[in-house]
């Protein structure tokens, strides 16, 4: 076991501070769809690329179905990718001469969005909480011991709580424990999968301030991975949109939330129910579903919901630009590209 | 917006931010089920009976006031407290009270043994079969079905008809016919539970296919197994005494409550009272069986 220290620097942090510590380049997950003769596949993931800097929090947002969740779960090769790359930290993950998923495993967590399912309803939940340092090796009453630690840090009572079993505990709690559980092997990485979205507004704003307290004490980088455009403002320092399986727009949170690139960014800005009762939207911004992304449209994926739709987004796939940089403000979007061809794109202006 | 004001709202005061409702005690998991079956009174009056059954069949050599094989010419099917026969004699004049006590060895052992081996061998075949799931479930499940196809009695005739009557067959031919069953109930808990968050969570921490087997999916599996097969041990008697009523359990001389029934039946006209004696056995026995496990499944069930 490497002996770990919570003050910075970290003895794992192997690149440096400036050394992104997660990039996904890439990433593809299709699933086959059951059934089906002809070998159709859900592109639930289709080439989704981003870097994640050490101790930022970047948000993940789009609507139902759009592959967040795939997304989160590739990362931590809980699905196996069928394509792409996944360098943590500087060491390619499940290559030969990188790291390995057991390794990838002791450094990410994951905090799921079901409290209740993801904690052993038949597990006093201090055990819960000490299986991750027990499995990756200390004694049981060690491990025990760091349950104890992380139910402190988490705002619970050990004494109390910790022989309860998951059906006594609320909602707010039992994500409380799900969070040390998260942390008790002490990654580096969280990733949270809509971990705050089933509670309610009072319990989530509560969580929401325990991981921000929690981020700082341990010196951890989160993804955090919601539909709660509120919630990813107020948590992230910067933000992906993700539609239907794709990256479309990437950027710091400030820049996506006052100067959205896609017209999809916007539309979904759009959708938050005003604060103002003047200000009520009339109309919806966006309506209608997603197209299936068993068969996605051609092109640009958006642009059949699309109010600047051209020619243009049908022939050709936008790309999205540098990705790479920590401060860059991309969006898969031919009205951005330079000379794509899109009467509104800046070449042609 | 009004939602940052909540967000930043200070943390409450107190040292832990999530305080517990004091009324609810904590309880270790085996405490808190000893306290649910000493607040269930059927329960434990059904288990006191259970108890003295098996107490009774295991001492029955020093319970027993007469030979259980010494029979009369002159004191065949005689009633109730003849000649201090508490229970009368049978058609052979053997004490009824001696052979209900030694035929409840053999009763309970039949119930109890084929119980426990297919508890053990379809058990694991099913959490294999459900935790591997695909080709490697495909196989043992169907495997299953194939003894599933027969009802249970014609199979457990059909197979202790085939290898011979005797104890040991007949409780072979019992665990046959109870492993399908079990493995199914194992599978089906077994898979229940595997794409559950919790599991996944498991994975995510590096924990390896046995050591999520054994501390997240035997406890779950563990449940439903269990009860199961206690209250297959009232079939299982059930079971063995037909076997034996057909001639395909034990042989005649032995105590056997089933084989007992069969020898008395031709009796049913001479003295209907004493031939009914073995079938209240084996009735007040397996509903017995029946009604304690229902217990302890409730008292086991932490979400209760």
């Amino acid at each position: 076991m490497d002996t770990m220290t919570q003050t910075p620097p970290d003895p794992r942090d192997r690149g440096g501070r400036a050394q992104p510590l997660l990039i996904a380049r890439d990433l593809r997950k299709y699933f086959r769809v059951k059934g089906a003769r002809t070998g159709a596949v859900v592109r639930a993931v289709d080439g989704v690329s981003f870097t994640l800097f050490k101790g930022e929090t970047l948000g993940i947002v789009g609507e139902s179905g759009c592959g967040k969740s795939t997304l989160a779960r590739l990362l931590l090769h809980l699905l196996v990718p069928d394509d792409g790359a996944l360098v943590f930290d500087g060491d390619a993950v499940a290559e030969v001469h990188g790291i390995s998923v057991n390794a990838l495993r002791r450094q990410v967590q994951m905090v799921f969005q079901d409290s209740y399912s993801s904690l052993n309803p038949r597990m006093p939940v201090r055990d819960s909480v000490a299986f991750g340092p027990y499995v990756h090796g200390r004694s049981r009453s060690e491990a025990r011991d760091v349950a104890r630690d992380m139910l402190v840090k988490v705002g619970l009572n050990p004494d109390l709580f910790g022989p309860r079993y998951p059906h006594e505990l609320s909602g707010g709690q039992k994500q409380r424990v799900n969070i040390a559980r998260a942390l008790a092997i002490e990654p580096r990485m969280v990733i949270l999968d809509e971990a705050v979205s089933a509670l309610d507004k009072s319990v989530e704003a509560q969580v929401l301030n325990l991981l921000r307290a929690l981020k700082a004490n341990f010196n951890l980088t989160y993804l955090f991975i919601s539909h709660d455009l509120n919630v990813v403002q107020y948590i992230s320092d910067r933000v992906l949109v993700m539609y239907l399986g794709s990256v479309v727009e990437l950027g710091p949170v400030d820049a996506i939330f006052t100067r959205p690139l896609h017209p999809y960014t916007t539309a979904l800005l759009g959708s938050r129910p005003s604060m103002n009762p003047a200000q009520r939207i009339e109309e919806p911004p966006i309506t209608g579903d997603p197209p299936s992304p068993i068969d996605p449209p051609s092109g640009c994926r958006f642009r059949t919901r699309c109010p600047y739709a051209e020619p243009v987004c049908a022939a050709q796939a936008p790309v999205l630009g540098d990705w790479l940089d920590r401060h860059s403000h991309v969006a898969a979007c031919h009205m951005h590209e330079p000379a794509s061809g899109h009467s509104k794109a800046p070449g042609n202006a | 917006m009004a939602q940052t004001s909540v967000l930043t709202a200070a943390p409450p005061p107190a040292e832990y931010e999530e305080q517990a409702a004091p009324a609810l005690r904590v309880r270790g998991y085996w405490a808190s089920v000893g306290y649910r079956l000493g607040h269930d009174p059927m329960t434990v009056v059904f288990g006191i009976v259970v108890l003295a059954i098996v107490f009774s069949a295991v001492f029955a050599p020093v319970l027993a006031p007469y030979d259980p094989y010494r029979e009369s010419i002159i004191g065949r099917l005689k009633p109730f407290g003849w000649r201090g026969h508490m229970l009368g004699t049978d058609e052979l004049g053997r004490d009824l009270l001696s052979r209900l006590l030694y035929g409840g060895r053999i009763s309970l052992l039949m119930g109890v043994v084929p119980v426990l081996i297919a508890t053990v061998i379809g058990g694991s075949l099913g959490v294999i079969g459900g935790f591997a799931g695909k080709r490697v479930n495909t196989i043992i499940m169907r495997t299953m079905d194939v003894f599933y196809a027969f009802p249970s009695v014609l199979l457990a005739v059909a197979i202790s008809g085939a290898m011979g009557g005797g104890i040991g067959n007949g409780m072979l031919a019992l665990s046959l016919v109870f492993i399908p069953a079990m493995c199914r109930i194992a599978e089906t808990a077994t898979a229940q539970v595997k794409n559950l968050d919790f599991v996944e969570a498991a994975r995510a921490t590096g924990a390896g296919t046995f050591t999520i087997l054994r501390f997240h999916i035997l406890g779950n599996v563990l449940g439903p197994v269990f009860i199961y097969a206690s209250s297959l041990v009232s079939v299982g008697i059930l079971l063995a005494s037909g076997l034996s009523f057909l001639g395909l359990g034990v042989r005649p001389p032995v105590a056997d409550w089933g084989l007992m029934l069969s020898t008395l039946r031709q009796s049913i006209y001479v003295n209907p009272v004493i031939c009914a004696l073995p079938g209240a056995a084996i009735f007040v026995t397996s509903i017995c069986f029946n009604l304690v496990s229902d217990g302890i499944r409730s008292a086991m069930d932490v979400r209760l």
